[in-house]
């Protein structure tokens, strides 16, 4: 057993970092929030960097790798808050013409949300009578359709990769904050409160990390489940503990940890629900082999 | 990212497996929690039964009598012993678990040879001074000081809180060597015979009600220099090679448990209805969850340290952190599941909630966990 990153993983990972750094890093993002809409042509250069065409086999003409891969790619785009319907598209490829390259955006209706169905060239699922909502996240432009769709296992793993790397990044941001800002003399991270935060931050990305992770490997029902209702409470309350770490600062317009609570708060209504992630959970010792008790 | 096993490892587990249903249905009955030297029999036979098979010290360098074997294969033999409900380390956990490895990288030959074969054999036991009345979480302020008196250092003080104590044959003690020194640099680790003159044993009586652990009174007793193990005032770095593997990999096998006493929980909860309340069948999904992502992250530290070499990293205190509370939770649910039945001391559910609460103070307190992962992982600055 060798569960850790390969050399590949690694390199396809630092390669993903490194475009949205490039592409779509704070002030491409700020100025996403004064302008919103999407950027076609950085949706393009994602197709051209094999973002949506990664899982699809290299005789289609696409890069060939598997669900791991695709994860690591996503937890870049949650670090990065990268906006537009990724995984949407990522999930067209091989079904809709020009998903893979980035040339067609496509939206998908999950549970009874659609994001950036204006934009979409393509919308999968039906959104007759969808009505326009006033979005929470500024970044995302939302629908609410009456009929609700039911949730797609890999949509809800590629999620949950997004909380992972979004849920890191507000660990990182809280840490790099609590090293430079000074209050009664010191830096605010050499005092327990504020430093117990930052470690349970730590130890949520950690473990919703491994269950990402382990998901992504065996593609279980069970273990999407649990990366999901992790993966979830790792973003929000990660981004919630960033905030507090921020103080007043951190409850402003311009510090981006708000962008990364109110995506986690969206992303955690995709898939599952809690709820039923819980009851297959439970559903699942229900039926486990009785063994013995020490 | 692979969470297969290799074909060498797939045959070592069904060797285990095959050995493990071949002797367990022969094992004396378990003594009662308060007979401890019926306890201190029967976890020492059954060290004797893997020492025999080849298990003994699995994880243990070839070189200090074990048997090298990778971090995976140490991992799948506490995974198949739990899930065959073999008998837990118990007596032998500080000599198999922490005092043996410090010994085995840190001993001289004749250290070596001396101790390690004994405890693989299941000959002797161990138990942990490091925790004084005045020195629990802040470990470095110890003041059992040891004087040297030829080949002697002479020890006077007092340990608390030490586990199995009343059955041990060996202590490693932490000793002031040098009371001038700034207080991490004055400490030496010695290995302590608990038969020398001058020392009393008083057991403490657990909010469980049984004696595990004790108060050691040290008055003069006569330790041999031969028996320090590193250099005389360089205890605290010995004393940190301890703590990484007592938080290491202590409780790999644990998560398994837990994960058999949750589908155990369920069950009962079947049985007598408490099925049917939604929030708490959902409570239980929801521990499931926790105990499947720990058992990973353990796969994952797992593979780490057979990559890095085999020494567990701090990533151990992320872990004992995150279990210590999944554990409480779990039995605080098992309560919820029981109803009045938590109440009787005769279920052993009550016994194992009582002592779930140990978790989050043994071996370092949460609070001090919380400490090490900030500074040391996260690199935020000490506090003053
Ligand atoms: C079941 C059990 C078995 C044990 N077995 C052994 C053994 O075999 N050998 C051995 O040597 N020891 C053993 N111990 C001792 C154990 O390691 C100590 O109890 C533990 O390290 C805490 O020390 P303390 O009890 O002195 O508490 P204290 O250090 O007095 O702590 C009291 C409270 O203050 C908090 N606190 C203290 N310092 C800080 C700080 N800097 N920041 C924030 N909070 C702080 C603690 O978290 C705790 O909540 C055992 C303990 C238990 C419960």
């Amino acid at each position: 057993m060798d569960f850790q990153l390969t050399d590949d993983q690694r390199a396809l990972r630092a390669g993903v970092r490194e475009l949205l750094d490039r592409r779509f890093g704070r002030e491409q993002l700020r100025a996403a929030v004064d302008a919103p809409g999407l950027d076609r042509a950085l949706w393009r250069e994602l197709g051209e960097a094999g973002f949506f065409a990664l899982r699809l086999p290299e005789t289609a003409g696409g890069v060939g790798l598997g669900l791991p891969e695709a994860v690591l790619a996503f937890e870049e785009a949650g670090r990065a808050l990268l906006t537009g319907p990724l995984v949407a598209t990522h999930l067209a490829v091989g079904e809709v013409p020009g998903a893979a390259t980035g040339e067609s955006v496509v939206a998908a209706v999950d549970g009874t949300l659609v994001e950036w169905l204006d934009e979409a060239d393509v919308v999968r699922g039906d959104v007759t009578g969808a009505v326009a909502m006033r979005s929470a996240d500024p970044l995302t432009p939302l629908h609410r359709v009456p009929r609700v769709a039911p949730p797609d296992p890999v949509a809800a793993l590629l999620t949950a990769a997004e909380q992972l790397g979004s849920a890191s990044r507000t660990c990182e941001l809280a840490v790099q904050h609590a090293r430079t800002r000074e209050q009664f003399g010191q830096p605010i991270g050499a005092f327990q409160a504020v430093k117990h935060l930052c470690s349970e931050m730590l130890v949520r990305v950690e473990v919703a990390r491994g269950a990402v992770y382990a998901a992504a490997v065996t593609a279980d029902p069970l273990d999407i489940a649990t990366a999901g209702l992790l993966a979830d409470e790792a973003a929000e309350l990660g981004a919630r503990d960033c905030l507090q770490v921020h103080g007043g600062m951190g409850f402003t317009w311009e510090s981006d940890v708000h962008l990364h609570l109110k995506r986690a708060w969206l992303r955690a209504r995709r898939g599952q629900s809690a709820a039923e992630a819980e009851e297959a959970l439970a559903e699942d010792l229900r039926i486990a082999a009785p063994g013995p008790r020490t | 990212m692979d969470l297969s096993y290799t074909p060498e490892e797939e045959e070592f587990r069904a060797h285990l497996r095959e050995w493990l249903a071949k002797v367990l249905p022969g094992l004396p009955p378990k003594p009662s929690p308060d007979d401890w030297p019926g306890r201190r029999a029967y976890d020492l036979g059954w060290q004797r039964m893997l020492y025999d098979a080849g298990y003994a010290g699995l994880h243990w360098p070839a070189d200090a009598g074990g048997r090298g074997a990778t971090p995976t294969q140490h991992l799948i033999f506490l995974e198949e012993t739990e899930k065959a409900g073999a008998p837990y380390v118990g007596a032998n956990f500080v000599g198999l678990l922490h005092a043996g490895p410090t010994i085995a990288a840190e001993g001289s030959a004749g250290q070596r040879a001396r101790w390690l074969p004994p405890v693989l054999r299941g000959e002797e036991v161990w138990c942990q001074g490091f925790s004084e009345p005045d020195a629990g979480s802040d470990l470095a302020a110890l003041r059992t000081r040891a004087r040297r008196d030829g080949d002697d250092y002479v020890v006077s003080g007092s340990k608390i809180w030490t586990s199995h104590a009343e059955v041990a044959d060996w202590c490693e003690l932490l000793v002031r060597t040098d009371a001038k020194a700034p207080k991490h640099r004055g400490i030496s680790w010695l290995a302590m015979p608990m038969d020398a003159p001058g020392i009393t044993v008083r057991p403490l009586r657990t909010l469980a009600g049984s004696t595990e652990f004790a108060e050691v009174f040290l008055d003069e007793v006569r330790v041999p220099v031969a028996n320090r193990v590193g250099e005389e005032n360089d205890g605290w770095r010995v004393t940190m090679v301890t703590l990484s593997f007592e938080r290491g990999t202590a409780f790999v096998g644990e998560v398994v448990a837990c994960r058999r006493v949750l589908g155990e929980l369920a069950r009962e909860a079947r049985k007598n209805g408490r099925w049917d309340d939604v929030p708490l069948r959902r409570r239980l999904g929801r521990l499931n969850a926790e105990f499947r992502a720990l058992w990973r992250l353990t796969q994952w530290n797992v593979s780490e340290s057979e990559r890095s070499g085999g020494v567990p990293g701090i990533g151990g205190s992320v872990f004992k952190l995150s279990y210590s509370r999944a554990r409480q939770d779990l039995y605080d649910a098992a309560a919820d599941v029981l109803g009045p039945e938590a109440l009787d001391l005769d279920s052993p559910w009550t016994l194992d909630r009582l002592s779930s609460l140990s978790y989050t103070i043994a071996a370092g307190t949460s609070q001090i966990q919380r400490n090490i992962v900030a500074e040391r992982i996260l690199g935020l600055p000490k506090g003053r």
